[in-house]
Order: C-alpha cells, then structure tokens, then sequence
C-alpha cells in the first residue's frame, strides 16, 4: 500500500515537471552562440546576465571563427556568431547563411604584447629590439586576425625579417596565450581580453572593473591601434535562429549598457 | 607542391624514423620486462605504459609544455644540463613522440615476448645459451612479428600525430611543422587543393608501406610448416 502511494505520488511529481518545463519553454527559450575564442570569457559572463533578466538560456560554444565558418556551412545548430573578425559573417551573409540586417560590430580587439614575467616587457614594446627573448609567439596570421595584427605591428616596426626566426605560431591566439602563459615563448602577441581573464574575477557577480593599467600576472605593452588595422569583431544572426525570438532578444541585449560595460572592462572598444 | 611542404614531408619521415628507432631501443627491454616479470606491480607498470592512451593529445601536449616549459621539472633538468628547452625543437618534438607513440611499439612486443613459451627458454639454457644469447638468437628472432608490427605502429602513429606537436612544437618551418601540422594549417587556410595533394600523398605512401611491411611480415614457408 505504501509502496504503490509512492510510486502514483512519484508519477505526479514527473508529471508536474514535465507540465512544469513545458509552461517554462513557452515563456524562455535557448539560444545556441558559437564565440570566438577570445571573447569567451565576457560572453559567459554577458550570457548569465541576460539570463537573469529575460529567463532565456543560452548555450556558448567557444572557438576558431575559421572553423565555426565551416561548421555554419555544413549546418551547425548555432543560433548566432560572434566572430573575432568582420569577414566571416560578411561572407555568411553574402552565401545566405545568415541575416543581412543583423550584423553589428559588437566589439574592437585590443592587442598587447605581454610576458608571463613582471617586467619584462616596458611600455614601449622595446624589450621587441632586443635579444633578450628567444621566443614570440603569435597566431597564425594566415587565419587569426590577432595574428595578423601581430604581424602587421612588426612590419610597421621594421622587425619583421629581423624576428621572423623567434617566431613560434598558435593555431589559434588560445594556443599563443598558453605558450607565454606557460612560460615556453618569453613574449607573446595576444589579445588584452585575454590576460584580463586571467587575472582575479571580479568579486561581485556584477562587479565590473574598469580595465587595469597593468596585468595581474606578468608585463604588457598596449600596442597602439596606429600600428594595425583594426581588429572589427562582428556579430551576425545565422539562418538557424532567424524565428528564435530568445536569439533576437541576445543580440538586443549585446547593444545594452550593461553588456556594454562587460565588454569595456575586458579592455575592448567600441 | 611548393618547398615548404616538401620540408614537412621530409621533417615528418626524419622525426617519425628517429621515434620509432629511439622507442624500439626502451621499448624492447621493457617489453621483455613486462612479459617475464611475475611482480605483483606488473599491472601497475603495464597500465603507466597504456596512460599516453587515455589524455586527449592535445591535453599531453598542454602538460609536456607546462613540464618540458622552464618551470616545470623537465625543463628545468633540460636547463641545467645545458641543453635548453625542449618545446619549439625538434629535439622535443622526438621526445614527445616517444612518450605519445610508447604504447603503440611495447604492447605488441610485450605480446610476442608472452607467447615465447617458457619451456623454449628453458630447452635453450640447457643448452648452456647464456641469458643475453637466449634473448637476442631464441627470443628475438621467435617475436619478429610482433617486432615488424611494433615497428610499424609506432612509424604509423607519429606520422598521424597531430595535437602533441601542435601544443609543442608552435608550427615553425624547417623545424617544427610537420606534415599532419601543414595539411591543417592549408586546410584552416581554406587551401584545399594543397591540402588535398598533402592528405592524398600520405594516404597513398601510408597504404603502400603497410602492404609492404605486411607483406614482408608472412611467416616464411608457411605451406610447409603448417600442421598437419
């Protein structure tokens, strides 16, 4: 008798549930974002936020714009791209694999060449002329536009021919960060998002701190922007999430002030 | 193809011949070890020998960079002998080959040394065959096959690698980037048509080595030795 109480009270509880999360998906929805790398760490913390808000969820998955390129094509289930370059969803427009009127610069990376080392790297980058390193790593120019900023700041420097045997290349500016972060590459071009990540969170949740004048851990030079094109990220609604009103409702709330803030204080521009 | 893919080429069948010599010179003694030992750790040390199995390859490389790296205990040892650091070298890349291929060349060895039965050994010691002579003219000769096969895999093996020399090796010409390293560099590059020649031409010299070794590997006069 008692057993059987348990077993109808068990099946109403799952019942309930279900009915539960059935009246929880009319109202919220998922979104699915495909990141680039090196705008992981304030999207999940842009991302909690806006689930806190609207009760949307949302799902992120960090990576390579390159390789989100062609995962879109091949018809990934990602609702929208955040890209570490403006190419790539221009050219997921122009193939009609996402929403023309949806692209918008939601961010300008900033470069700096850091070192795991707390002074070794002076403020004006000129550790870069001397012999004092044997290793610079940077990300593949051929397919990361940090890379290719890299590059460009060492041609403009006249270092190019000069360094071209210190060079040591990440597949991607993930893997750049950890050959200095580890120590392995005394110097390393990266993006500034990424050492801020690396230092102390925030204490709290929605404690935004404005972007430090020196890293938590080890030195940097903030490469002027003089130096290199600008690296314009933009941000695009793919085919997939064109009817997902929670993927809509995201990118709106990339373009609000608290979002914003997030995205300054890990050391972008507009 | 253009001369720096040639020099992949030519760097992966350098650093894949020279692993696979270092790995059957540490691999054929703990082999033997580990098919003769009646230790109570014998588990333990053949599970060590499977560990490169289980890491995701690049997670080994992440942990051979932050060991090999001037923190870490390697690199530290490396530093102080006077031989410098081994990530970004060639010399790291055969190192992190041996660690990354180790199961690949001692499990089939290990095998073939298994089947030896004991009582061939024994006839051969009776015979006043001295403990090395029985190893090198009874046991080796009676484990060719799984020797070839070792051989083999480990070649095999590090000419696939990929994510341990991605970590370590920081994709430089001449000396770091390796075929399976430029095939994704062309392919992320969106070169398909290099990409293509450099996977069709590994593919195809791959398939025409094995043949070859398989071949090769047929138990001699095997109609007149079979049992009746």
């Amino acid at each position: 008798m008692l057993d059987f109480s348990k077993k109808a009270s068990v099946r109403t509880l799952a019942m309930l549930c279900l009915a539960g999360s059935c009246a929880a998906a009319a109202r919220a929805g998922d979104v699915h974002v495909a990141v680039a790398a090196n705008f992981a760490a304030p999207m999940a913390r842009i991302a909690e936020a806006f689930t806190a808000a609207t009760g949307h969820a949302v799902k992120l998955s960090s990576g390579a714009t390159g390789k989100f390129y062609a995962q879109i094509v091949a018809g990934a289930p990602f609702d929208m791209l955040l890209a570490a370059d403006d190419t790539t969803p221009g050219r997921l427009v122009a193939e009609g694999h996402a929403v023309g009127s949806s692209r918008f610069t939601y961010a300008t990376g900033r470069l700096v060449l850091w070192s795991a080392t707390p002074g070794f790297v002076d403020e004006q980058g000129a550790v870069l002329a001397s012999d004092r390193f044997a290793h610079l790593a940077i990300a593949n120019p051929k397919v990361a536009p940090y890379g290719r900023a890299a590059m460009e700041v060492l041609r403009a420097l006249g270092l190019a021919d000069a360094l071209a045997p210190k060079l040591v290349t990440g597949e991607s500016i993930a893997q750049a960060f950890q050959f200095v972060a580890t120590g392995n590459a005394e110097l390393g071009f990266v993006a500034l998002s990424q050492v801020i990540a690396a230092g102390p969170a925030p204490k709290a949740p929605d404690g935004v701190t404005p972007v430090p004048d020196r890293p938590a851990v080890g030195s940097w030079w903030r490469v002027p922007e003089s130096l290199h094109a600008p690296i314009v990220q933009d941000a695009v609604l793919l085919k997939v999430g064109e009817h997902n009103p929670a993927a809509a409702a995201l990118l709106a709330y990339l373009k609000s002030a608290p979002a914003l803030k997030v995205i300054r204080a890990f050391g972008y521009g507009p | 193809m253009t001369a720096a893919d040639w020099s992949a080429v030519r760097l992966t069948a350098e650093l894949a011949s020279l692993t696979t010599l270092v790995l059957l010179i540490v691999g054929t003694p703990l082999a033997w070890r580990l098919a003769r030992t009646r230790s109570r750790f014998k588990p333990l040390w053949a599970a060590l020998v499977a560990m490169p199995l289980v890491l995701p390859p690049t997670v080994l490389g992440f942990y051979l960079l932050l060991l090999m790296g001037p923190q870490g205990p390697v690199g530290q040892l490396t530093q102080t002998l006077g031989l410098g650091r081994l990530p970004f070298s060639f010399a790291g890349l055969v190192v992190a080959s041996v660690i990354y291929s180790l199961p690949f060349v001692v499990q089939p060895l290990q095998q073939a040394f298994e089947a030896i039965p004991e009582r061939t050994l024994e006839a051969a010691a009776t015979l006043r065959a001295a403990p090395l002579d029985r190893f090198f003219s009874v046991a080796l000769p009676l484990a060719r096959p799984g020797l070839v096969t070792a051989a083999v895999l480990g070649f095999a093996h590090t000419v696939g690698e990929f994510g341990v020399v991605l970590m370590i090796g920081g994709n430089i010409p001449d000396r770091t980037r390796v075929l399976s390293v430029a095939l994704y560099d062309h392919v992320e590059a969106m070169e398909f048509a290099a990409a293509h020649r450099l996977a069709a031409g590994m593919v195809v010299f791959a398939l025409l080595v094995l043949v070859a070794l398989y071949a090769l590997n047929r138990p001699r006069h095997a109609g007149r030795e079979a049992p009746r």
